[in-house]
């Protein structure tokens, strides 16, 4: 068991301060939760419970190695938007998903009439060229050939890292006017 | 220009790409999702990859010097996790990198694009709560002059799990 100095915290701030400790990532250490649970105020066995219960609550999607695919080959993505029916939207991500051919798949909420766009989804490859042999694929395999879209091929990553909903400043920063 | 705002060029030739060894290709593989959550979790990896710890987290650590792992940690659901959405703006050619230098200093911002359409710069904004999303989103539209347009998710049908690469 931990010894602390103070007295013990809530749990909520507790697990925020799991949070906002795991967003640069598990130390490579062997004892790695433990680690954190210093960090926190919690024991270890606090640290791998709350991870479970993040788990089981689906707070999470996944625990494990996230990956910059750049970095191992795949340089090119693009992300494909189209514009279907409401009636139809539900039937046609469910079948864009089965194909094995994206890396994900949202019904977005569209925004005005130039941008009717309400089914998303991510295409990867290691060339362009694969990226849109992979959208032919798609469109035959889910009869999207005639449905309207946009390829929005990324040319430029300015930032990629988790998800930071966890904050050590609450507030937005203040900007100066360009 | 501070690191932060390096761009990467996703047009990176292939001979860029990173040598790795087999046992660094199954560890990519086989932990995206799942990592052990036990007391010694690369302990657990190796025994089940047939290698030492020491040989996982030197593993680790040089891929992650490499850049090759972000990080090793929890990805959320953010719908459950805080308020977020996918935002764009059309940014002048001409103010490009300064607008993306801008969006990417806010750290609310994760994820932040170049994309080939009229409306370039694409990123996800993710905050504890809706107010706090949309006090950022018109703190940006502020900052920059430019109307920043929302896509908020309705509904997921296939979210990211993990990634199989084909390491051919």
């Amino acid at each position: 068991m931990h010894v602390i100095s103070s007295p013990p915290p809530d749990q909520t701030s507790a697990q925020e301060r799991l949070r906002i400790a795991l967003q640069d990532g598990l130390p490579l250490s062997p004892r790695p939760y433990q680690a954190l649970a210093q960090q926190c105020g919690l024991s270890e066995q606090d640290v791998i419970e709350a991870l479970l219960t993040w788990e089981q609550s689906r707070l999470t999607r996944r625990f494990g190695i996230v990956i910059n695919h750049h970095k191992i080959g795949y340089t090119s993505n693009a992300m494909v938007v189209w514009e279907v029916a409401d009636s139809e939207v539900n039937r046609l991500g469910a079948a864009i998903s089965r194909t094995g051919l994206v890396s994900l798949c949202y019904q977005r909420r569209p925004d005005g009439p130039d941008w009717p766009y309400n089914l998303y989804c991510m295409l990867h490859g290691k060339s362009r060229e694969e990226v849109l042999q992979r959208l032919q694929r798609l469109k035959t395999q889910c009869g999207l050939q005639d449905t309207p879209c946009a390829v929005l091929f990324s040319l430029r990553q300015y930032k990629q890292c988790g998800g930071r909903y966890a904050h050590k400043r609450p507030s937005a920063p203040v900007k100066e006017a360009l | 220009m501070s690191a932060l705002t390096s761009p990467t060029s996703t047009h990176t030739p292939s001979t860029n790409t990173i040598e790795l060894s087999g046992l660094e290709k199954a560890i990519l593989s086989d932990y995206q999702k799942g990592f052990p959550l036990t007391p010694r979790p690369f302990y657990t990896l190796a025994s089940q990859l047939g290698c030492t710890e020491a040989e996982v987290l030197a593993c680790l650590q040089r891929l992650q010097q490499l850049g090759v792992i972000t990080r090793i940690g929890p990805v959320f659901n953010h719908r459950r996790a805080g308020a977020s959405t996918l935002a764009a703006l059309r940014a002048p050619v001409g103010q490009l990198q300064d607008i993306a230098e801008l969006i990417n200093a806010y750290d609310e911002v994760n994820h932040n694009y170049l994309r080939e359409h009229d409306l370039n710069l694409w990123f996800v904004v993710t905050a504890p709560d809706a107010d706090h999303l949309d006090a950022v989103i018109r703190n940006m539209e502020t900052a920059t002059g430019l109307k920043v347009r929302r896509f908020p998710m309705v509904r997921p049908y296939h979210i990211d799990l993990g990634f199989r690469p084909d390491f051919d």
